[in-house]
């Protein structure tokens, strides 16, 4: 992992152009475009949550999409039946959370390698696809909350300012929402992945065994992450709902989970910003394709996912990284100390090779020791 | 009783068709320990298969059981060459490549023969037990699974080829001293992989509609009755596909279909939560 990615430098950078997009956006921009940037923020969200927990616990899951689709449904379905918009907010989160829980006990309790992890949360996908695609008849209904099968749930009431029922959030508002659900959780994360536990997270993706032996349980650490991208996941699926005021079957369907990982893939493994700018980039670029009507939209991402594979595995924001670090080396010959330090966590091998023989051979050891005491 | 016997056929027929679905999966899987996403995928392009050689005024079983295995054989030979072999012991971005693989490929027949349902109206009309029809075509889907099964067997077990492949699965540099090129067994053996799923395609497209997402429907219950099988190819394919089939039908039977197929991705949950290894790492060890 290059510094540039992980150092707080590029936080700080990527936060300030988030704050600053959140506050100049609404003034360029009108409704209509304001609506789409929220489309690529919503996405945004849950282009990190799989970043987290693919890219820093080493849980590839293939079902983030039914997290995203769980919370749009307890959203729509809550909210029919409560009208205040504020705990159906929050249930959004909770049950796709608990859903989380449920499914990271059967998969990290049961010690199933990664491969079989991604096979089992594809099938969960698909049973929740196949379960709600056939409620379309009125003996579907969740209090007076009618789940609609595969024609959806149309006219979902929209958010409003908590308490008062009457007071919907307009366009700005909801963008507003979530670009700052969007920077509240980047910013989150990072600390978490700076943070004691973060540390441990990674080391468990890194070399379970190792962590197991120095003491910590790495099930309970990746099922805490697995959770925790769930519901960040929920959180984003309730904006969606949100935001078109609709839900439907197709955002549990196997297109929508391969968006995800191509999202992640194309931004870079590894990084809380890559995925964002790969949703940015290919939502961008779906909808040209959309409205291009040349190229079919699924032969363009599946060209893109095969390439990005076998030639740029590692994404566009580490590729960048690394381009930005050789300028860096020419500039400067001694990197700073502070900076090297932040990007500790990941692959101390790496490191290594990256920074040379400097501080980080000795760094990590005496953490380790730390940990231990 | 011929309730009894129609839901024994029935039964049966669930069962034939997961060993016939999932045992293009079960070669490329369990001899390769290659996630291959794009299998449905491979299942779709041998439905289309039939169903351009129909229209070119083919006979349906030979467009079932010689062209569609064949074309899309071929079509595995090229993309192990261009795209598999790149990844081999990389499991994770080998299913990463073939997810692109299978939206890729969706993308192209999509472009080609448009989003439309295309169908093969089934053969061999039907019989009646008692009260009750059934469509003979279910017959020859329990038939060819058994052919299938037994065909797998024979080749492994008692021809030179499945002597090479099984060694160089097994340990492909002593097969490589041995004067046997690895390269060349890897894509003869996922050709044959690709072979079986074009055939499974075949059989099943006069019994579903033949549109190009047609893969999605198939390639999570194939994945799941391989892994659910363990290690051995053979008997976890034949075992899982009973235990899931049969667990299927039944809810099938007793409810809607829909609660069937929920049922028998619940089942497989709760199984590897049991069994992690696969039915054949607790049980028939050491068989094919």
């Amino acid at each position: 992992m290059n510094r540039f990615a992980q150092s707080w430098v590029s936080a700080a950078f990527v936060l300030s152009v988030g704050t600053a997009l959140t506050l100049g956006l609404p003034f360029v921009m009108d409704d209509y475009t304001l609506l789409q940037g929220t489309i690529y923020a919503i996405m945004a969200i849950l282009g990190v949550s799989l970043a987290f927990i693919w890219g820093f616990s080493g849980i590839l899951c293939f079902g983030q999409a039914a997290f995203f689709g769980l919370g749009a449904y307890t959203y729509a379905v809550a909210v029919i039946n409560m009208g205040d918009s504020t705990i159906p907010f929050l249930i959004a989160i909770i049950v796709p959370a608990l859903f989380a829980t449920l499914l990271g006990y059967v998969i990290f309790y049961g010690r199933l390698s990664d491969v079989y992890m991604g096979v089992i949360t594809l099938t969960v996908t698909l049973i929740l696809f196949n379960l709600i695609n056939s409620t379309a008849g009125p003996e579907w209904k969740i209090g007076s909350a009618a789940l609609g099968g595969f024609n959806g749930m149309p006219s979902i009431p929209t958010l409003n300012f908590p308490g008062q029922v009457d007071e919907a959030l307009t366009p700005a508002h909801l963008f507003y929402l979530t670009m700052i659900c969007l920077l509240l959780i980047y910013l989150g994360l990072r600390c978490l992945i700076s943070s004691k536990i973060g540390r441990v997270v990674i080391a468990a993706k890194e070399n379970e065994q190792r962590i197991l032996l120095l003491g910590y349980d790495a099930r309970v650490y990746k099922l805490f992450s697995f959770v925790l991208g769930g519901a960040i996941a929920g959180l984003a699926g309730c904006l969606f709902a949100n935001w078109g005021a609709f839900t439907s079957p197709t955002i549990f369907g196997l297109a929508q989970s391969a968006q995800i990982i191509i999202w992640v893939i194309v931004g870079g493994l590894g990084t809380l910003v890559g995925p964002i700018v790969g949703c940015v980039a290919i939502q961008w670029l779906t909808t040209q394709i959309g409205t291009q009507q040349i190229f079919n939209s699924n032969l363009i991402l599946g060209a893109i996912l095969v390439v990005f594979v076998l030639l740029v595995p590692r994404g566009i924001v580490p590729s960048l990284g690394d381009l930005l670090e050789l300028l860096w080396k020419k500039f400067k010959s001694k990197p700073s100390h502070e900076i090297t330090h932040s990007s500790q966590p990941l692959t101390p091998e790496k490191n290594l090779a990256d920074s040379g023989p400097n501080l980080g051979a000795v760094e990590k050891p005496l953490s380790k020791g730390e940990q231990l005491a | 009783m011929d309730l009894a016997v129609v839901v024994l056929i029935q039964v049966l027929y669930a069962v034939a068709s997961l060993v016939i679905i999932s045992s293009g999966l079960a070669v490329i899987f369990g001899m390769m320990k290659v996630i291959n996403l794009a299998h449905g995928e491979f299942m779709m392009l041998g439905a289309y298969a039939v169903i351009i050689s129909m229209k070119l005024g083919t006979n349906l079983w030979v467009a079932m059981l010689i062209i569609a295995p064949l074309t899309v054989g071929l079509i595995g030979v090229v993309l192990e060459r261009l795209i598999i072999r790149r990844l081999y012991g990389r499991m994770v971005d080998t299913m990463l490549a073939t997810w692109g693989l299978s939206l890729l490929l969706i993308g192209i027949v999509t472009s080609i023969a448009g989003n439309t349902t295309a169908g093969v109206s089934t053969p061999l009309g039907s019989f009646t037990i008692g009260t009750y029809s059934v469509s003979s075509y279910t017959l020859v889907i329990i038939f060819v699974a058994i052919a299938l099964a037994l065909g797998i067997r024979l080749v492994l077990m008692r021809t030179q080829l499945g002597l090479i492949a099984r060694g160089t699965m097994q340990k492909p540099d002593m097969a490589n001293a041995l004067g046997i090129s690895p390269s060349v067994v890897y894509s003869v053996t996922f050709a044959v992989g690709a072979a079986l799923s074009g055939l499974a395609g075949g059989f099943l497209a006069p019994l579903t509609g033949v549109v190009p997402t047609m893969g999605g429907a198939f390639v999570a219950k194939a994945f799941i009755t391989v892994i659910g099988g363990g290690p051995a190819i053979l008997a976890g394919l034949v075992s899982a596909s009973s235990l899931f089939g049969a667990i299927n039908q039944l809810a099938t039977f007793i409810t809607t279909p829909v609660v069937g197929e929920v049922a028998l991705l619940v089942a497989a949950i709760v199984m590897l939560r049991l069994l992690p290894q696969g039915i054949t790492g607790r049980f028939f060890r050491g068989a094919l």
